[in-house]
């Protein structure tokens, strides 16, 4: 079945009934969306598919054809960063990081569709995540400034992440 | 060039142009204590020749060529044993190195702990890093900077205190200047370290103490390859275990054909305890375990404690007694007496995401790449329960999800070289799922404590006992009977015997014994062998509820004495640097005593961590909703002195996080357990603190001392914050919680809502 990842249209030999992450971590070779629980308890696995924050771990891809599916790759990439990757990397807001490209699009899917959330807004959407290390008030502080960087980002197009 | 030989390289003397280098001591590469995470007493190392001990790790591994390397091309490679896990040892290290080296800290190619090319730093724990692998780098580092202007002054023909090296280049006072790569020869940097280094003056650091922004955070926020989790090897299986539904149980009789026959699936592995599957794609992987868990009939035994009642059982449990601290005798001052008794449950590490582990048989070598925190020991375990020879297994660091002490890393890494063993030629990735990582990994030990203590006239402290009792906190490989695997296979071994080691690293009492000064003392471990949960080194060992206890019973002789708790702590402490420490996080939060409002208190804690390392102080405003019981955090302040402050955000990103880490714990953690099973298997049964229960703000003042020595910091904030937290919900309540965790139920309990 064809699968829609980051604007590029990827042919995949499948079961249908597999999790997109396997599918995304395996047969797509992409490396950020984490496997944390398999349960949607923790938010490793988060991507977003038309624009909404999803659990990966929990979504097989019969769901998903015709579907925009975006991840962390979909952002930026190491040598042009988009503005929630920037954000991240200025905070240096990580320990282990494993848990951080699934905060990364749980944020990007707010602030896409709510460009002005407020700090509380961020927290509260936030919820659904976890972090072992404690690296939540850097967090926060990264999707708040990206919140800054994505407007500025907006202002000025054609510098944003390049599609893989 | 000079590569570096492991392990033990014979010694050479070498005569350089100079005939400076002629070293006289011979390599100690024994198996060394790490933070009493040793399960038998550690003989320290003999010197085979006398003279002074050589900086940090440098004392195991003296040769210089084992953590430095330089290239005719002028490219720097520096190795260390440690590994990073999150905590930023990339970047501190090559901070150390670069600054001694002259070179730029972006320029430095750093390879960390692998069996095949690194040096045996034992584990990355106790929070040693800078500590010991980061000294013997700048020591190291220094020494062959030396060595280079050496090289170079005969070269050039310039007198070598005129030569100044900058920029991976050496250069006179005429401007001539030769690259390091041009004066390297040889072997060159194969000679041992010498005990005195000629090390930078503070005042002219470039690197250390200098923001420098994590090598590694690029990578992982761009989806690049950064964990063991992320390898893909040709031709790779996956393979996912299949656990016993409890400890103590046995598997009946079994036939997996019909596993063999799913689709997808290459091997079915089953000896003894130990089941296994592993299949082309991981989805088949998952769907095959699924089915054998289904199919797999097991013995079951009721053998775990009654949960409810931990306190008389880890009293009933006692093996033996061991004096931890004695000091004076007079146990019969005082005015008036005091006690207090407080209760940790078992708490997990639960990384966020499970072990992992990929390993490869391939020409009859056995490579292992695994999240372990200690790739030399886990290769003898895992060389044991192979029946192979040490040389034949190679273990190499890959980064895994969070690692807070001993979690299922090297269980992971032994279920793949197992089931590697059977597919030979195949690498295979074993990927535990998140019940398997709640269920195995070793706990953090339940620990109870009692303490007793005497006030004078004049509010001070005259005596003070304190008693513990708790399982070791080390369980570590070594031997193959520390991965379960190694127990599960048929041919079974037997987990370690745990034996009570109480030395100065402290482990079941670590920081049992108060800073404080304190005429009358005895402090006692009531050493509780037996194990009936799986327990093993948890961020901190037995600090956390020490810390949790002394600082909270503190606080209640405070009270006693109808002082201050910061004037309390001050009237007991002549450290300065403690002192310090203290008053800098008590004024930053503008500590007072004025009233506050109804529900809201403040709490205030010390410690240093181990009494050998980093200085944590911090003070906090809670808030105590009493129809929920719910607590909330509107401001943290905490104060650190670790030494020489190298990468100040990393001190603070790790204190930030030690905090946050320690609030969970003590206010939702807890293992729970029926008569057979753990029944904490995910998140929803293992609550940890989300978004919702942050603090409001949380600052992190260092107290920096510059070119003081490296103290260990990455664990120090764990036992204060949760005195802190116990100290501020009985200023708030007018009373005081003694068992962790403070969940809802447990604060409307103890306020009797």
């Amino acid at each position: 079945m064809k699968l829609n990842v980051n604007g590029s249209t990827h042919e995949v030999d499948a079961d249908p009934a597999t999790p997109l992450l396997y599918v995304l971590r395996n047969d797509l070779e992409l490396n950020a969306a984490k496997f944390g629980c398999g349960l949607g308890q923790c938010g490793a696995c988060t991507v977003m598919v038309d624009g909404k924050a999803i659990f990966s771990c929990l979504t097989p891809i019969l769901l998903l054809e015709g579907r925009e599916i975006k991840t962390v790759e979909g952002l930026g990439t190491i040598d042009n960063p988009g503005p929630m990757q920037q954000a991240f990397i200025e905070e240096q807001a990580a320990q282990c990081g494993y848990c951080i490209p699934g905060m990364m699009m749980r944020a990007q899917a707010l602030l896409q569709s709510k460009p002005d959330a407020s700090d509380a807004e961020i927290q509260t959407t936030l919820e659904p995540n976890l972090c072992r290390c404690g690296t939540h008030m850097r967090i926060l502080k990264a999707v708040r400034r990206a919140r800054e960087l994505m407007k500025t980002a907006a202002a000025t197009p054609a510098s944003g992440g390049r599609k893989i | 060039m000079n590569a570096p030989r492991f392990p033990n390289v014979t010694r050479r003397n070498l005569l350089l142009g100079t005939g400076a280098l002629v070293v006289s001591f011979s390599l100690r590469n024994q198996v060394f204590a790490q933070e009493g995470e040793l399960n038998v007493p550690a003989k320290p190392p003999e010197p085979v020749a006398p003279g002074p001990k050589l900086p940090g790790s440098l004392a195991d591994t003296p040769s210089l060529d084992a953590w430095i390397r330089i290239d005719a091309d002028s490219s720097v490679t520096v190795y260390t044993g440690k590994a990073e896990l999150g905590q930023g040892t990339k970047t501190s290290l090559r901070q150390i190195a670069a600054e001694e080296l002259e070179v730029p800290p972006a320029s430095i190619k750093l390879i960390t702990a692998d069996t095949a090319i690194t040096p045996n730093e034992g584990f990355t724990a106790g929070s040693q890093t800078v500590q010991n692998s980061g000294t013997a780098i700048r020591n190291a580092a220094a020494q062959v900077r030396e060595i280079l202007i050496q090289q170079a002054s005969s070269k050039l023909q310039v007198p070598a205190d005129q030569l100044k090296a900058k920029n991976g280049r050496i250069t006179g006072p005429d401007g001539k200047s030769i690259g390091y790569g041009e004066v390297v020869m040889t072997d060159m940097l194969h000679v041992d370290a010498q005990p005195k280094s000629k090390l930078k003056s503070p005042e002219a650091y470039q690197y250390i103490g200098k923001p420098f922004a994590r090598v590694d955070i690029p990578a992982k926020v761009t989806g690049g390859q950064a964990y063991v989790q992320d390898m893909r090897l040709p031709g790779m299986v996956h393979a996912r275990v299949v656990r016993p539904p409890s400890w103590f149980a046995t598997l009946k009789d079994i036939d997996t054909a019909s596993i063999k026959a799913m689709p997808g699936v290459v091997a079915v592995i089953h000896d003894g305890n130990f089941l296994a599957v592993a299949a082309e794609k991981e989805f088949q992987a998952v769907q095959a375990m699924r089915a054998l868990t289904n199919l797999a009939e097991w013995e079951e035994k009721p053998r775990l404690p009654n949960e409810q009642d931990m306190a008389a059982v880890l009293q009933k449990s006692e093996s033996e007694q061991g004096v931890v601290a004695e000091a004076g005798a007079d146990f019969a001052g005082g005015t008036e007496t005091f006690s207090a008794q407080f209760l940790r449950p078992y708490q997990m590490h639960a990384s966020i995401g499970p072990s992992c582990s990929v390993a490869h048989l391939d020409n009859g070598t056995m490579t292992v790449w695994t999240h372990t925190q200690g790739v030399y020991p886990d290769r003898k375990a895992i060389a044991q329960m192979l029946g192979m020879p040490l040389d034949k297994v190679r273990c190499i660091h890959t980064e895994g999800s969070g690692c807070y002490g001993h979690n299922g890393a090297d269980d992971a890494a032994g279920d793949a070289a197992l089931i590697a063993r059977a597919l030979p030629g195949r690498p295979v990735k074993v990927q535990w799922m998140r019940d398997q990582e709640h269920l195995w990994e070793p706990y953090g030990p339940a620990m109870l404590t009692k303490v007793s203590a005497s006030l004078d006239a004049s509010g001070k402290i005259v005596n003070w006992k304190y008693d513990l009792w708790s399982n070791t906190h080390s369980a570590r490989p070594g031997s193959a009977g520390a991965l379960l695997p190694g127990q599960l296979m048929a041919s079974g071994y037997p987990p370690d015997k745990p034996v009570m080691n109480i030395t100065p690293l402290g482990n079941g009492d670590r920081n049992a014994i108060p800073l404080y000064s304190i005429p009358n003392m005895r402090v006692l471990w009531h050493f509780v062998a037996d194990m009936p949960v799986r327990v093993s080194s948890l961020r901190g060992l037995g600090a956390y509820a020490n810390v949790f206890s002394i600082e909270s019973f503190m606080d209640q002789l405070a009270k006693e004495a109808g002082t201050d708790p910061v004037e309390f702590r001050l009237k007991h402490m002549d450290d300065p640097r403690a002192r310090k420490v203290i008053t800098t996080a008590a004024e930053a939060f503008s500590w007072s005593n004025e009233p506050m409002p109804e529900g809201r208190g403040r709490g205030f804690a010390f410690a240093k961590y181990k009494n050998h390392a980093a200085y944590l102080a911090l003070a906090m405003e809670i808030d105590v909703d009493k129809e929920t019981g719910k607590i909330r955090i509107p401001r943290i302040v905490s104060a650190v002195d670790c030494g020489e402050a190298v990468a100040p955000d990393s001190i603070r990103n790790q204190t930030e996080g030690g905090i946050i880490q320690s609030l969970s714990w003590t206010l939702y953690e807890e293992v729970n357990f029926d008569n057979t099973r753990i029944t904490s298997s995910d998140w929803s049964t293992y609550p940890i603190l989300r978004f919702s229960a942050v603090p409001g703000s949380l600052d992190v003042h260092i107290v920096d001392n510059p070119g003081s020595p490296y103290l260990g910091v990455a664990e120090a904030a764990q036992g204060p914050t949760s005195a802190a937290i116990a100290n501020a919900i009985a200023n708030a309540t007018g009373k005081r919680i003694y068992n962790l965790p403070f969940s809802p139920a447990r604060v409307k309990a103890t306020l009797g809502v």
